[in-house]
């Protein structure tokens, strides 16, 4: 199978504006992701999980290595992949529908077919009816849902996802995990999923890359074998549970030395 | 309308008849001073002490004084028309270029940091000085005319226009310009999308706080070789002591500012009407 993201040996390393230092947030981050595979990053809170999702978006250019998708080096966004971001940031004068249309305008849609598409994946993240309601009159779940729309009706070759679900409550989060598997079945994507959640990574991915801390570095892939589709029932199975402890004893060495600093 | 008693009606009105009343309250004392009523009133309580609460209208005027000179200076002579016109061209040509200038600058330096280097030390300085400060200096560029007068209401509504800009765009939240750039979005684009929409309110106070300022462009400005203008109407009427005269330009700035003040407000519902807070008054 095609790898369609492979990063090749990323460092990042930024200088501290207050003390001069500079500082290394990635190691050498070396990692490949096939067509329609869903793969999660874990890690410790600072692990620069995040720093490395802006570096594949292209936000953030690489102090050294590469991303490539699709055999093509990149280096600057672009409209083969698309962000969900952490916290919802719509654009709080805009509908639903004008939120999930913004990205088609910025690479010069026009606007009546921009509205068409759009309404689609309004219709698929659920939210018909809703779609002339303002950002402030939704939940926050429903808010994620117009996020992860706004990116699905990009068609991105990747779908890049930083923590969507962290600022959810827990029933919430659980539910829009389901969500987020039925959607991924319809709209068949590679995604790169970021979450600090174990059972967050494992229920939803085919493989989890677990990062260390400080300098953030690929300490191990964990391959999820378990049958899809899946259902929170999964949570509870031995299989799942012996899962999450591999992955917790993996970082857990990492948080535990991170809170004694 | 059934069901609704006079004190309902007032509990839904308290604003507009709270207002009212203090407003007419104020020209009612406004007017017993000029005409004597209070030192009448008083003199069984106060004695000879309570003259001091006539005040000669020469002084203070009164409100039938002014209305009876504003519909004079209005209806009957017209003679305040030249002046309004003199003044409002002024306004317009000043803080319309103000508007277009500054604004365009002010969200220029709040995005590019380059830029803010460059304007910030002459804005700081300019906002440091009195700008009346320059009025001899414009005299002797340019002289005493139109383009004078133009130039310094210019110079005193630039000021918190481009300066409001400015912090507007520093008030954009990040992560909404970060969604514009991963999205690919032209500069002009976030410019429309992102930036504009953000900073409207804080535009619209600095063109609140210019309007005002503007208004002080006119009276000091016109005091330099002016004929016509309702700067300089004022001034000669106060020299001549026609109070009444003051009042009545007075009067006019301030309908002049309300009028503006109304028209940003009005904008700022019609494409700020997403914000919570001021949709639920509706």
């Amino acid at each position: 199978m095609n790898p369609k993201l492979v990063a090749r040996d990323v460092c990042l390393e930024y200088r501290q504006p207050r003390t001069g230092d500079r500082l290394l947030a990635l190691d050498r981050i070396s990692l490949s992701i096939n067509e329609g595979e869903f793969v999660s990053i874990v890690g410790p809170s600072g692990c620069g999980k995040t720093t490395f999702l802006s570096v594949v978006d292209g936000l953030l250019p690489a102090t050294s290595g590469e991303i490539i998708v699709d055999g093509l080096s990149v280096n600057k966004p672009g409209p083969d992949r698309a962000v969900v971001f952490q916290d919802a940031s719509l654009l709080p004068w805009r509908t639903v529908l004008k939120n999930v249309c913004y990205g088609l305008e910025c690479i010069g849609v026009r606007a009546s077919e921009a509205q068409e598409r759009a309404m689609r994946f309004v219709q698929m993240v659920g939210l018909d009816g809703f779609e002339n309601s303002y950002p402030y009159e939704l939940s926050g779940g429903m808010q994620q849902r117009v996020n992860l729309a706004r990116a699905l009706v990009m068609d991105p070759k990747i779908l890049l996802m930083d923590e969507p679900f962290a600022a959810l409550d827990a029933q919430t989060r659980e539910y829009m995990q389901e969500e987020l598997l039925r959607i991924w079945e319809q709209a068949n994507k590679t995604v790169l999923f970021i979450t600090h959640q174990i059972d967050e990574a494992i229920f939803l991915s085919d493989r989890v890359i677990v990062f260390s801390a400080r300098p953030g570095r690929v300490r191990e892939h964990v391959t999820v074998d378990i049958e899809r589709p899946r259902s929170l029932k999964l949570k509870r199975d031995p299989r799942f549970h012996a899962l999450e402890d591999r992955i917790w004893s993996l970082i857990h060495d990492d948080a535990l030395a991170q809170a004694r600093s | 309308m059934s069901g609704r008693s006079i004190a309902d009606i007032c509990r839904d009105n308290e604003r507009l008849i709270i207002g009212a009343s203090a407003f007419a309250a104020f020209l009612v004392l406004w007017e017993g001073f000029s005409r004597g009523w209070w030192a009448t009133l008083f003199t069984p309580l106060l004695g000879e002490g309570a003259r001091a609460l006539a005040i000669k209208p020469i002084f203070i005027s009164s409100p039938t004084g002014v209305a009876q000179q504003a519909w004079t200076m209005f209806a009957v002579t017209g003679e305040i028309w030249p002046h309004i016109a003199q003044s409002g061209g002024q306004l317009i040509v000043g803080l319309g270029a103000a508007i277009l200038i500054g604004v365009p600058l002010g969200l220029a330096a709040g995005r590019y940091r380059t830029f803010s280097y460059i304007l910030d030390p002459f804005l700081s300085a300019l906002n440091a000085t009195p700008q009346v400060a320059f009025l001899p200096l414009f005299v002797m560029w340019i002289g005493t005319g139109f383009w004078m007068r133009v130039l310094i209401i210019f110079l005193l509504a630039v000021i918190p226009i481009t300066m409001n800009a400015l912090a507007a765009v520093r008030t954009v939240d990040p992560r909404l310009l970060k969604v514009a750039s991963s999205f690919g979005a032209s500069e002009l684009h976030t410019f429309r999308t992102i930036i504009a929409p953000s900073a409207l309110p804080f535009i619209l106070s600095g063109m609140r706080l210019a309007v005002g300022r503007s208004m002080i462009g006119i009276v000091v400005a016109e005091l330099y070789g002016s004929a016509t203008g309702i700067g300089i109407m004022i001034n000669m009427a106060g020299s001549s002591f026609d109070t009444d005269k003051v009042f009545v330009g007075v009067l006019v700035i301030v309908i002049a500012g309300l009028l503006m003040s109304e028209a940003l407000r009005a904008i700022e519902r019609r494409y700020d009407g997403w914000r919570p807070a001021i949709g639920d008054n509706y």
